[in-house]
């Protein structure tokens, strides 16, 4: 190849590696403010460590002495290897480590690094060829040109078309077949190894665009109108975690679970009425909610023995012990000696338990479909008044008593025909609207609550409110729900169908 | 022939299904195997001869054949007499016979128990032994145990294309078609609240002798009901308890489907049924296992004859290749009539026996079928198929995730002469059922092939007696209730309706009868 053409390859070198360094850094950013929220922080830091990282490696780039074009385009693919799948590494490992900052910033250090170590190399290649003023002056406007070129793209672009981790591999690519082009034009030794080298990066990184599931789709994240920082399936469900701002929220199937801003009205008000009202209660057995948050409130009686959660997915558990922002969250409930967990399906786990429980709690999904229905019924509720003692209690989530009115009220009527006496309350859970529960009980509950410390919402005022139901929300009549009717899931198909065509 | 655009259609698309099965022109080869019922012992009775017996063992009382009706009579009689009950297949059970995979419990035949009537009275009395019913409400209604009872949805129909709610067709009837539904189901309730008129056991009802001897189809026409819906309703209806549609069963046999039914439940609907995954099949185990002991599996027996004050029953033991005489002072024969009175010695052969031959497959799946409108249900029928549709094995798990399923495919063959269908199924292989199963899950849901791991079948020669004008209240059956010196007979062929109720009652007063003799 002729100078003039190495030469301006060269430059298209210098263009692509600074679009890419940047691209990958505003990724890096972005991820950081996704799953870590307050973008101000993350964007600074991570533009700090990446500057920083990069002078290291310009520092570096002297101790290079020989076949200068070789080490040069053994960096490029680093480049493309490191940089192009940092997004999707960084989704992967987000829920398995207990502090994100310590792989997010490695990984930035690494590629600003080998960024900064590309320039002077490639300054020292063309400097054979060009005047010193000529040769400043062209890399810095390709420097600049490439970064002003990815600055744009990467927020009118890439991540509303493309999505984050998409977009990593995207240029990841371009990267590693400027690097294939380069080593073609050039005269470098041992050329076939790298070549060999090259073509498979190149081939890991359209593997993963291909087949990494779009992580952060732009298309999902405005459904939720936040931004997406986990979501993951499961052979039992889709659990999605987003975030805005310092907003937490988790979503089964797309049904909103709990928001971090308010969550606390909820599982106080599931928790506290009845165990506030038990004060000998030891053994307690949460049925669904693998979030952990009810155990959170649960462990705020110091004289509790023991917590079994029975829930199906071990994914949500695992989730949220693992997690540092989640675990915050649930106050590392999962870490207490007191807690086991079950991964099984509650109807079976009942059918086979002998142990007795002082106090229950069935935390479940809505009954929005005839599987999850069967929760709700006659004779789910005779296998929990098995496992229940004399003297304890259990407490049901049941949905909205102000727009499943009627599947409020057959919850109740079914808690009735299972030979519960029970006490209706509700909340309001500003994120849900007005939610309801039932406490249920072989005997009326005496006494007054004794609440423990640190509660948010939950006082002897706000306590005597939740019993009082408007005329909005008293009762109705309703069948019991059992096996052999679905009642439940029909009432709540066309209450929840009525309110969602408004 | 002409090829409608429809079936054109049709073909074209199970062509282009099969080949995104991954199975290019050759039709898909699956797993599984013909399971049952042992047709060549059987096959044996009538043309082998056994060897003599080298050993005779004395028992008090023998019962022949393990069904519902011997293992009701036997369950009658032990304790009280020493017994014997010597069964053909290695298990007992009969036509409520059941199998288990990895995925899931299915049966083979019997599958379920409507809410019996009050006048069932011993099969109250084992459902509140076994704890299906559990007490009474203060009311006086049986109060059942809600996990026997047929989980919700119950029944499905796919009918212009679409899954609805029930098997009465509901979609596109017209107004005319609905007034022939008021006024067909307002006659049966009717019937149904006739004292007397219809019962469970059916020897309690009354005979209308004019409905007993015409065709269901022929009484349908006498009264002008021939809406297409509506035929097609009572004819599935018919084919599903009998084998036998419309055309072939009697009127009587028909209105009784709809008029007998009375029993009622303080904890569910009155067309409400109980089951299990694996069918009748958990009666029969439940039946069987106190016995167990006396129990001789895997033997057939091919002579039965009176000598003095015995009775003899001559057995052969299958794995052993060897006869046994057991020398009895009584018998229970809950064989089939058409076997009873091939190996009963003297015993005249009843006229006009007819059996409906069917095919049921268990089908596994790896995720259970979808399709639009109604959610899938226990028991799922299509319109256009000619087989009963599927049974979901699964559907009582309370589990609320599930991915693998059974289905249990019920075929009753009744396209041609029993005679003629029961010569066609056994030519089969199991490719050429597989074929014919998978084409038909495929029109129901396009796709499904490949979801399919294995298919097992099991064919049933002379599946159920055939309730055709003139035989329940004729002179064969009236016979076939008389016992033969001190051999006693139970089985439903003797009800002409082969039901649980008629076997197990039918045992239970064999049983009895045979008690007062000795
Ligand atoms: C496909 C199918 C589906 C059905 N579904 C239902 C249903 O859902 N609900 C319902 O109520 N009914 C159903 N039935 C009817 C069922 O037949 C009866 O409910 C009942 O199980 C019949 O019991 P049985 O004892 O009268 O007869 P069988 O079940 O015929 O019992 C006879 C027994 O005798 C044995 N035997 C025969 N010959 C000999 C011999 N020589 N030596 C030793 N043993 C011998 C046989 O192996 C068998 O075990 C169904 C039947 C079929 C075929």
């Amino acid at each position: 190849m002729s100078n003039r053409g190495v030469r301006l390859l060269l430059l298209a070198s210098v263009f692509t590696i600074a679009t890419c360094g940047l691209i990958y850094e505003l990724l890096a950013g972005t991820i950081a403010s996704y799953l870590l929220g307050d973008s101000v922080t993350q964007f600074s830091t991570v533009i700090g460590v990446y500057l920083f990282a990069m002078g290291v490696g310009s520092w570096l780039s002297r101790y290079v002495e020989r076949n200068l074009a070789g080490v040069f385009i053994q960096v490029e693919f680093l480049i493309a290897l490191f940089g192009g799948s940092a997004a999707a590494c960084l989704f992967a490992v987000f829920p398995h480590v207990n502090s994100f900052r310590v792989p997010l910033y490695a990984i930035v250090f690494v590629v600003g690094s080998l960024v900064g170590l590309e320039v002077p190399l490639l300054l020292r290649l063309l400097s054979a060829q060009l005047h010193l003023k000529d040769l400043i002056s062209k890399v810095f406007t390709f420097d600049y040109i490439g970064a002003l070129l990815a600055s744009l793209l990467f927020p009118l672009f890439l991540v509303p078309y493309c999505g984050v981790a998409q977009t990593g591999f995207l240029f990841g690519i371009l990267n590693a077949v400027v690097g294939l082009i380069a080593l073609w034009a050039l005269e470098i030794p041992n050329a076939r190894a790298l070549r060999i080298y090259g073509i498979g990066v190149l081939a890991f990184l359209v593997a993963g665009l291909f087949f990494s599931e779009r992580i952060v789709a732009w298309s999902e994240a405005a459904a939720y109108g936040e931004d997406i920082i986990y979501t993951r399936s499961t052979p039992y469900q889709r659990i999605t975690l987003t975030r805005h701002s310092d907003d937490i929220r988790l979503y089964l199937n797309g049904n909103l679970q709990f928001s971090s801003r308010d969550e606390y009205r909820y599982h106080e008000a599931l928790i506290h009425p009845g165990l506030a009202r038990l004060r000998n209660a030891r053994h307690v057995l949460v049925l669904g909610g693998g979030d952990g948050l009810a155990v959170r409130e649960i462990l705020r009686y110091p004289q509790i023995e023991s917590v079994t959660l029975v829930d199906l997915d071990p994914a949500m558990p695992r989730l949220f012990s693992t997690q540092e922002i989640l675990t915050r969250l649930n106050a590392g409930a999962f870490s207490s000696p007191k807690v086991r967990v079950v991964n099984s399906d509650a109807f079976a786990w009942l059918k086979q338990n002998r142990r007795v429980f002082d106090f229950i709690v069935a935390d479940f999904p809505d009954p929005s479909n005839f599987s999850v229905g069967k929760l709700y019924t006659t004779a789910f509720y005779a296998r929990a008044q098995a496992a229940l003692a004399p003297d304890g209690a259990m407490v049901i989530q049941c949905t909205s008593p102000f727009i499943a009115r009627k599947s409020f009220w057959c919850v109740d009527e079914t808690l009735h025909a299972s030979g519960f006496v029970t006490e209706p309350y509700h909340v309001y859970v500003p994120s849900f609207g007005e939610w309801g529960f039932i406490l249920a009980s072989h005997r009326a509950l005496a006494g007054e609550p004794e609440f423990p410390a640190g509660l948010r919402y939950l006082d002897a005022s706000s306590f005597a409110e939740l019993f009082i139901f408007p005329p909005d929300m008293v009762k109705v009549p309703a069948d019991a729900n059992r096996l052999n009717n679905q009642a439940l899931v029909r009432y709540f198909e066309t209450e929840w169908g009525r309110y969602l065509r408004q | 022939m002409k090829t409608t655009r429809r079936q054109f259609l049709a073909t074209a698309g199970g062509g282009a299904m099969a080949l995104l099965a991954g199975c290019g022109n050759s039709p898909r080869v699956f797993p599984g195997r013909i399971v049952g019922a042992s047709a060549a012992a059987g096959h044996r009775l009538r043309d082998g001869a056994f060897p003599a017996p080298d050993e005779t063992l004395d028992a008090e009382v023998v019962v022949i054949g393990g069904g519902i009706a011997g293992l009701a009579a036997a369950r009658r009689l032990d304790g009280r007499r020493d017994l014997l009950l010597v069964e053909l297949e290695q298990e007992t059970g009969g036509n409520a016979a059941c199998g288990r995979n990895a995925v899931s419990a299915y049966p083979w035949g019997a599958h379920y128990v409507p809410l019996p009537n009050e006048e069932s009275t011993e099969v109250i009395a084992l459902f509140e032994e076994l704890g299906i019913i559990r007490g009474k409400d203060p009311r006086g209604l049986p109060i059942y145990d809600e996990e026997a009872l047929c989980s919700d949805p119950m029944e499905r129909l796919l009918d212009c294309g679409r899954w609805q709610e029930g098997f009465l067709p509901q979609l596109g009837v017209t107004p005319g078609e609905r007034r022939q539904y008021d006024a067909f189901f307002a006659r049966m309730e009717a019937f149904r609240r006739t004292p007397g008129a219809f019962a469970i056991p059916l020897d309690l009802g009354s005979p209308y002798p004019e409905l007993d001897r015409i065709t269901m189809a022929a009484w349908m026409n006498a009264n002008g009901w021939d809406a297409a819906p509506l035929r097609w309703y009572v004819d599935y209806c018919c084919r599903d308890d009998y084998g036998a549609g419309i055309e072939h069963v009697s009127a009587w046999a028909g209105v009784h489907y709809f008029a007998s039914r009375r029993g009622r439940a303080a904890n569910a609907e009155r067309d409400s049924v109980v089951t299990w995954p694996e069918g009748n099949g958990w009666l029969a185990q439940k039946l069987s296992a106190p016995l167990a002991a006396r129990i001789r599996r895997g033997c057939i027996v091919w002579n039965i004859e009176a000598a003095g004050k015995y009775t003899f029953v001559d057995c052969f033991d299958l794995a052993r290749e060897r006869s046994v005489r057991l020398r009895a002072r009584g018998a229970v024969c809950a064989a089939p009539r058409f076997i009873a009175q091939r190996i009963v010695r003297g015993l005249a052969p009843a006229q006009g026996l007819e059996y409906s031959p069917w095919m049921v497959a268990n089908v596994t799946l790896d995720s259970p079928p979808v399709g639009p409108g109604a959610p899938l249900a226990w028991d799922n029928v299509s319109r256009r198929s000619r087989s009963l549709g599927y049974v979901v094995a699964t559907h009582q798990n309370l589990n609320p995730v599930q991915r693998e399923t059974v289905l249990t495919h019920y075929w009753p063959l009744d396209a041609q002469s029993p005679a003629d269908e029961r010569r066609r199924a056994v030519a089969r292989t199991h490719d050429e059922w597989c074929g014919l199963i998978a084409e038909d899950l495929e029109e129901t849901h396009p796709g499904v092939t490949g979801q399919i791991r294995n298919i097992d079948v099991w064919l049933w020669g002379h599946g159920m007696i055939r309730p055709v004008p003139g035989f329940i209240w004729g002179e064969a059956r009236r016979r076939m209730r008389e016992p033969h010196g001190m051999v006693f007979f139970a089985h439903s062929d003797m009800s002409g309706l082969s039901l649980f109720e008629e076997a197990y009652t039918r045992g239970c007063q064999a049983a009895d009868a045979l008690l007062a003799r000795l």
